[in-house]
C-alpha cells in the first residue's frame, strides 16, 4: 500500500475529519469500541473496511486463508496482495485507510476447540462461508458467551433483489443478516454488490450496538 | 400450543431434535433459541418442547 501524495494527518486531523461527520459523542463510541471479524471473505473484508472507515477504535480479524485471484470479484484485496494471508493483507489495507486503528489478527481456522479466541471481543461478526461453520459460530459463542452480541449472516448469494437482505433481530444480542434462503452452494454465485449490501448490514448492525441503538 | 419461527405448532412434548427430525432442517446447519435463550447442541435430545415455548430455528446456507 502506497501513500502517494505523501499526506499523513495526525491522529487529531483524523478524529477532527471522523467527528464532523459523525458527532462527538458516537465518534468517541465507535473509537472506544471493537469488533471481531470472522473470516475476511466477501462478508468480512467488506465489514472490516466499513468499521475501519467509521474509526471503530480496534478491530480483531480472525481468517487461516490466503488472497486468491477468486477472490477479487468481491473481496476488498488488490491484485498485489494476491498469495498473502488475508489477515495481513486486511491489515494493510485498514492501515492505508485509518492508521490509528488497533489491528489484532490471528491467521487460524477457528473451530469449539479454539473460541476462546474470542474472549475478549464484546461484539463478534460471523463471516464464514460454509454454512457448517457459520452455525459453528454462533451456536459456540451463544452456548459459552452469551453475553457477546453476535452479528451473523446467511443467504447473500445471487442475483437476485438486493431489497431481499434484511437484519433480523433474533434476541438482544443476536442479530441475523441476509436473505436467509439464497445458498452459494447452489450454483448461483457470489456478486459483490449483493454481497457488500449483506456486509453492509453486518457493519451497520455492529455500529448500532456500538452506538446503543439496537432495533432494526 | 407452541410458537415456532412464528407459526403455531403441536411440537409440545417433543424433544428438539425430535421436532428438527420432523423438519429439512440439517442439525449442523442451525441455531435454536427457545425463550430468547440458546438451546446447546449438546441438549437438543434432552430438551423438552412446552406448551407455551416460543422457539426459532436459525438456519444457515452458504456464501460469504
Amino acid at each position: 500500500m502506497h501513500n502517494e501524495s505523501g499526506f499523513m494527518p495526525t491522529r487529531e486531523e483524523y478524529m477532527e475529519a471522523l467527528v464532523k461527520r459523525h458527532g462527538m459523542e458516537r465518534q468517541k463510541k465507535f473509537l472506544n469500541a471493537g469488533a471481531a471479524v470472522c473470516g475476511l471473505g466477501g462478508l468480512g473484508s467488506n465489514i472490516a473496511v466499513a468499521l475501519a472507515r467509521a474509526g471503530v477504535g480496534s478491530l480483531h480479524l480472525i481468517d487461516y486463508d490466503c488472497v486468491d485471484l477468486s477472490n477479487v470479484n468481491r473481496q476488498q484485496y488488490m491484485l498485489s496482495q494476491i498469495g498473502k494471508k488475508k489477515t495481513q493483507a486486511m491489515k494493510e489495507i485498514i492501515a492505508a485507510i485509518n492508521p490509528y486503528i488497533r489491528v489484532v489478527t490471528d491467521t487460524v481456522k477457528i473451530s469449539e476447540t479454539n473460541i476462546e479466541l474470542l474472549s475478549e471481543d464484546d461484539i463478534i461478526c460471523e463471516a464464514f462461508d460454509a454454512a457448517e461453520q457459520k452455525a459453528m459460530l454462533v451456536n459456540g459463542i451463544l452456548e459459552k458467551y452469551p453475553q457477546k452480541y453476535i452479528v451473523a449472516a446467511s443467504g447473500m448469494a445471487g442475483m437476485y433483489s438486493a431489497n431481499e437482505i434484511k437484519t433480523r433481530k433474533i434476541t438482544d444480542r443476536f442479530f441475523m443478516c441476509g436473505d436467509g434462503k439464497s445458498d452459494a452452494g447452489e450454483d448461483i454465485g457470489l456478486v459483490a454488490a449483493r454481497v457488500m449490501v449483506c456486509a453492509a448490514h453486518q457493519a451497520h448492525m455492529v455500529l448500532k450496538i456500538i452506538d446503543g441503538t439496537f432495533e432494526v | 400450543m407452541v410458537r415456532i419461527n412464528g407459526q403455531d405448532s403441536d411440537a409440545a412434548g417433543m424433544t428438539v431434535e425430535q421436532y428438527i427430525s420432523t423438519t429439512d432442517y440439517n442439525i449442523d446447519r442451525i441455531a435454536v433459541e427457545k425463550n430468547e435463550q440458546i438451546v446447546p447442541k449438546a441438549q437438543y435430545g434432552t430438551t423438552i418442547i412446552q406448551d407455551g415455548d416460543n422457539i426459532e430455528v436459525v438456519s444457515f446456507v452458504g456464501g460469504g
